[in-house]
């Protein structure tokens, strides 16, 4: 966190000066690592080992925070008997369909229920899950509904003594019970002393008195497993009691400023603004259908149909009627995955013909960077709107495929726009970091020369298409020219007001006057609002991301500095912070609690909860939606109110984490038969060749683990570091890190040269020899770890070979995120090769570790 | 001439405590300074980059050093503040450290680099800070060993010195210097140095009642070689791992005794020289 939030670090040394300890867990030694109390290295790609041997021995050891999980948590439902665990099926799930790599998760219902997928039609739960409902699975539908996913039935069978055989606590203990402290240092490399310290340490920090917060970033996201390290840590937080409660939680760092905006009010190919699920073609024909299989039973997403209307009407405006469906019928649907990756693909196949690129350098920045340039080189048009001639605009006649003479300009038919763009301190808008928190930030300067904001760009090239297709409109015409598109502009620019575009999103009532909660939405297209979750941000018509008012001026909470979604909610789930009668846990953890003389819940925080509901509410059979919420349910957004120790739904590789071996990996998984998440996602191209892994033949080319990461000095793809000298001073060339052990073993000198290697292809580095650093001994052997930084390409001030060459397109199923932190190389002293000698290296490793188009691609 | 050579020896007390009055100023705000914390430090070089920014400074390289994560090396013309890593590998008192500390001219109390300055150039403000004045620096280049910390250079191309001015150009409008402002974690505090004195004992204190022995302040000293420095630090381990010498001494310390010397035995030579004189003729 230090290394890339510093800024955001000095928070967490506040916490280090009152008495917090800070533990780091990385493979890395960071500068977090060098003010850390207790320092962890791991290898790469064995996190869920780690964190599951905590959860292992937090319930070995009776250290759950007991009334918090009874009463909280989903540990007493009583599961399916159908259900099968990886105990019972060396690795994989029940449900699975070896065929065609899904799971059927009717298989982890709960028992008695038909629970309906966060993906898919409820009513149309086909047997197999291939063909269709396989297609719409893979439509990354876990993103959506932030995956708190849809229906359980409200009432399910439970034991609170927690003694059931088949009670998600029971089937929690079984399923944990080989992640013991012997598998750690097996798996892991970490010593068990070390890890028996930070056992001790979280669970002496967690329950009524104390709290610990769990945070992490992309060394955790980054794999086909990505999204089950997260819900490692969520079973973990829950067992402790740590959710809801303040200094508690898991934070997520993000990848940039705003991309938490990014996906709030989507850049994503799946998503609509809120979490709310893109439209399907097979399946979700009408709005009335897709409310009823998007929506849940129980809590807040029951409303769906609400959000979705309101989003229509500030679309569509006037021209969403009821009956037009609200225009429902405009909105673009989803065939299958249309993920970055795949669209590389159908690039390279002809089939996708353009692109716009908007602050975005996928030729360093995305997987297997060489087959990005392939995709662009394979497209009619493609624009890029940047700062600086970033890589991705200037591969056509500097990239990589240039020099090894593979491509040659004067052949290459994509026609390249550049459009340089406004800095942030030279436009208006927002940002969403981490926390959820919008922070406006004002216009210093006008932009220079023809530099413009992406919002400026966006909105004139709609205004001049809907001129062009002004006339007697086709129904194709439709969907663009009924669009609202009237947004105010300022200054001689023409610049559109961002603060209108921000009225629209916050959304107005049929007076037009400004909305203050999402609760005052209607699904009768009487309110119209750009983002449900972000109703709220200008209620009142202020704008409440622009307020700045300092810390010593108001409460711990500071809830008057930018404006939180959702209703300025600090602490999601808050409610949790109190006990079933509503008191908090502790006078030291308060948060929010029910006070009963005013009948309504109140706090340091805004209470994430029914603001009358009292904790003794109980709901009457046939409850739907918002009603069915008890008043014991904390966990308002998901199906049944409480914290998932078991996902029935919502995940589409397993309720359960598990650990798997990354997909290229020098050892074979000792947990379980199953090497690689079977279901993980896998872009089988001849440009994406996977390397044998674990005890699979071939695999020994490639003996070590690589994994990339940032160093604070650069920002992610380089265009915004790169090309300034005072960042590229700092970090003047792209190197590799290594340990002395590794160094010796390969002949690398400190400041010298090194070549790394892998089935995609090599690259080569400046070398860094450093004991921060260090070999692992994982089954048995010593595995050393190769350190990259992945921010240099070959513009700007520094310049140097990408990671990204090295990296492949095996994906986390859930959210198609490439596994870039943790994959398998060699090493080699000295300079790479250049011109055809350099595919000719990668053919000859490719030859010697016996890769075909099907290595790696096994289930 | 710095007040400590015209009032006496070096270390007269008058001159340690307040050198902006010793440099004439009759009224003056109170002497303002730096504390740096290089407990807190994380190494984000913040504090080198708001710096360039502010004053202008030059890029002054690119260069790999394989020194840690410094590829700055040090203070000079174009590098005013500069985060120096040092790796210290595990041994037997614990783990791998990496110590971090961010760098920067000490403004020294007794500045060697004023007392040598022919042209009046480096001048003491009416903070105690040192500061060079770019209009007037002839380029002579004797303020550069003169320097016990090797902190002032001189530009290649400009040929003038450059140092740190403790950002006079914001301190004088209320504002902290650019570096301070920047630092993410209050690695370095800016204020009146009395009061951060006080403060950096009382987190010396903290630190040794954490177990951590090894934290020391550096330059916090009136009693050592340059009569303390407006710019201290608080250090984790000897000042020689972080670059720093141990015992620095302001350089122009003997000038006095050396010159009363050169007065004694120019006296004696003359002496015997009229001696000789006055007994031919006898």
């Amino acid at each position: 966190m230090a290394e890339c939030h510093p800024v955001g670090f000095q928070w967490v040394m506040e916490a280090k000066a009152r008495g917090a300890k800070l533990i780091h867990v990385d493979p890395r030694f960071t500068r977090t690592s060098a003010v850390a109390d207790v320092y962890v290295p791991l290898r790469a790609g064995s996190d869920i080992t780690f964190v599951g041997a905590l959860i292992n021995y937090v319930l070995e050891q009776e250290k759950y925070f007991r009334d918090y999980v009874v009463n909280y948590t989903n540990a007493p439902v009583i599961l399916t008997e159908d259900f099968a665990d990886t105990e019972d099926l060396d690795g994989v799930f029940s449900g699975f369909d070896r065929e065609h790599r899904t799971y059927d998760f009717r298989a982890w219902r709960y028992q008695g229920e038909e629970v309906a997928p966060a993906s898919g039609a409820r009513g149309r739960i086909a047997g197999t899950g291939g063909g269709q409902l396989g297609q719409v699975r893979r439509a990354a539908r876990g993103e959506a509904h932030g995956s708190g996913g849809a229906a359980a039935h409200p009432e399910p069978d439970t034991d609170e003594t927690l003694q059931h055989p088949r009670c998600v606590f029971q089937v929690l203990k079984r399923h944990f019970a080989r992640y013991t402290p012997e598998m750690v240092e097996q798996v892991c490399g970490v010593p068990p002393d070390l890890f028996a310290k930070v056992c001790e340490l979280v669970t002496a920090n967690s329950g009524r008195e104390r709290t610990t917060s769990f945070v992490y970033s992309l060394g955790w996201t980054q794999h086909t497993v990505g999204v089950q390290y997260i819900r490692t840590a969520a079973i973990l937080q829950a067992l402790l009691g740590n959710m809801g409660r303040p200094g508690g939680g898991i934070l997520a760092l993000r990848g940039h400023a705003s991309i938490q905006g990014s996906t709030d009010i989507p850049t994503l190919f799946d998503l609509l603004p809120g979490y709310l699920p893109m439209p399907h073609a097979h399946g979700n024909e009408d709005l009335e259908t897709y409310a009823h299989e998007e929506s849940t039973d129980k809590g807040f997403w029951a409303n769906t149909k609400t959000y979705m209307v309101s989003l229509l009407k500030a679309w569509w405006g006037d021209n969403a009627t009821a009956e037009r469906d609200f225009c429902y019928d405009y909105l673009p649907r989803l065939t299958g995955s249309h993920s970055t990756y795949e669209t590389v693909v159908a690039q390279m196949d002809g089939i996708c013909k353009g692109y716009f690129l908007f602050g975005q350098n996928p030729a360093v920045g995305s997987a297997n960077a060489r087959m990005q340039r392939l995709g662009l080189a394979n497209l009619d048009w493609l624009v890029v709107r940047d700062m600086v001639l970033i890589e991705s605009a200037t591969w056509w006649k500097r990239g990589p495929e240039i020099e090894t003479g593979e491509m040659r300009t004067e052949d290459i038919g994509t026609e390249v726009f550049f459009l340089p763009a406004a800095a942030h301190t030279e436009k208006a808008g927002s940002f969403t970091n981490t926390q959820r928190m919008l922070q406006w930030h004002h216009q210093a300067v006008p932009p220079a020369g023809d530099a413009r904001s992406d919002l400026w760009f966006t909105y004139h090239l709609g205004r001049r298409i809907r001129a062009r297709l002004a006339g007697p409109a086709g129904e194709m015409d439709r969907p663009v020219l009924d669009l609202t598109w009237d947004y105010p502009t300022v200054g001689p620019l023409a610049e559109p007001d961002a603060d209108a575009v921000l009225a629209e999103v916050n959304g107005w009532d049929a007076d037009g006057r400004p909305l203050s909660a999402f609760t005052q939405l209607k699904d009768d297209g009487s309110t119209a609002c750009g983002c449900w979750i972000y109703c709220g941000v200008r209620a009142g018509g202020v704008n409440q991301a622009a307020r700045r008012k300092p810390g010593r001026e108001q409460s711990w909470v500071a809830p008057e500095w930018g404006w939180a979604w959702p209703a300025n909610r600090r602490v999601l789930y808050n409610r949790a912070s109190a006990d079933t009668d509503g008191k908090p846990w502790s006078k030291r953890k308060e948060l929010v609690w029910w006070d009963e003389e005013q009948g309504k819940w109140a706090g340091h925080d805004v209470p994430d909860f029914v603001a009358d509901r009292p904790p003794s509410y109980r709901p009457p059979a046939g409850a739907r939606g918002v009603a069915a919420l008890s008043g014991i349910d904390p966990f308002i957004m998901q199906a049944d109110g409480k914290a998932w120790l078991f996902a029935p739904a919502g995940l589409v590789d397993g309720p359960l984490p598990a650990h798997y071996e990354p997909q290229e990996s020098p050892v074979p998984n000792l947990l379980y038969g199953q090497q690689h998440n079977p279901v993980r996602e896998i872009i089988r191209h001849q440009e994406d060749r996977f390397q044998p892994s674990g005890d699979e033949p071939g695999a020994g080319v490639f003996p070590y683990v690589t994994t990339t990461y940032r160093l604070t000095e650069h920002h992610t793809a380089g265009g915004m570091s790169r090309f300034l000298p005072y960042l590229a001073e700092l970090q003047p060339e792209f190197f590799c890190e290594v340990s002395p052990e590794l160094a010796a073993e390969r002949a690398l000198e400190h400041l010298g040269w090194a070549t790394i290697i892998t089935a995609r292809s090599a690259i080569e580095a400046r070398v860094l020899i450093t004991e921060r650093m260090r070999p692992l001994t994982v089954q048995g052997r010593v595995l050393h770890q190769v350190g990259l930084p992945w921010h240099w390409g070959p513009e700007g001030y520094t310049t140097g070979d990408a990671a990204n060459e090295l990296s492949h397109l095996a994906l986390d199923p859930n959210v198609h995120i490439q596994e870039v932190k943790a994959m398998a190389c060699d090493v080699r002293a000295g300079r790479r090769p250049r011109g055809r000698a350099l595919r000719d290296l990668v053919r000859e490793y490719q030859q010697r570790a016996g890769i075909t188009d099907a290595t790696g691609t096994e289930v | 001439m710095s007040a400590d050579l015209a009032g006496g020896a070096a270390g007269a007390p008058g001159a340690g405590a307040d050198p902006a009055r010793a440099a004439g100023y009759l009224e003056h705000p109170p002497r303002m300074g730096f504390f740096t914390d290089t407990s807190v430090c994380i190494g984000c070089k913040a504090c080198e980059v708001a710096c360039k920014e502010w004053n202008a400074v030059p890029e002054d390289g690119l260069l790999l050093t394989g020194m840690s994560y410094d590829n700055t090396q040090g203070l000079g013309a174009s590098t005013w503040r500069h985060v120096a890593f040092i790796e210290k590998p595990a041994d037997e008192a614990g783990d791998l450290r990496w110590l971090m500390s961010s760098d920067v001219c000490k403004h020294c109390t007794e500045a060697a680099c004023l007392d040598v300055c022919p042209t009046g150039a480096l001048m003491r403000t009416e903070f105690g800070t040192v500061v060079v004045q770019e209009d007037v620096c002839n380029g002579c280049g004797y303020c550069i060993p003169a320097c016990p910390f090797g902190v002032i250079d001189q530009r290649r191309d400009d040929g003038r010195a450059w140092k740190c001015t403790l950002c006079y150009d914001r301190i004088g409008d209320g504002l902290e210097p650019a570096c301070a402002k920047a630092c993410p974690t209050d690695s370095i505090q800016f204020g009146p140095v009395d009061e951060l004195r006080e403060r950096a004992q009382l987190r010396v204190a903290e630190l040794h009642d954490a177990g951590t022995e090894g934290a020391r302040l550096y330059g916090a000293d009136p009693a050592d070689g340059v009569g303390g420095t407006g710019a201290f630090f608080l250090l984790l381990d000897e000042p020689e791992v972080y670059g720093l010498p141990p015992d620095p001494v302001v350089t122009t310390r003997d000038l006095p005794r050396i010159w009363r010397h050169v007065g004694v035995a120019a006296a004696g030579l003359a002496a015997a020289g009229l001696a000789a004189c006055l007994g031919r003729r006898a």
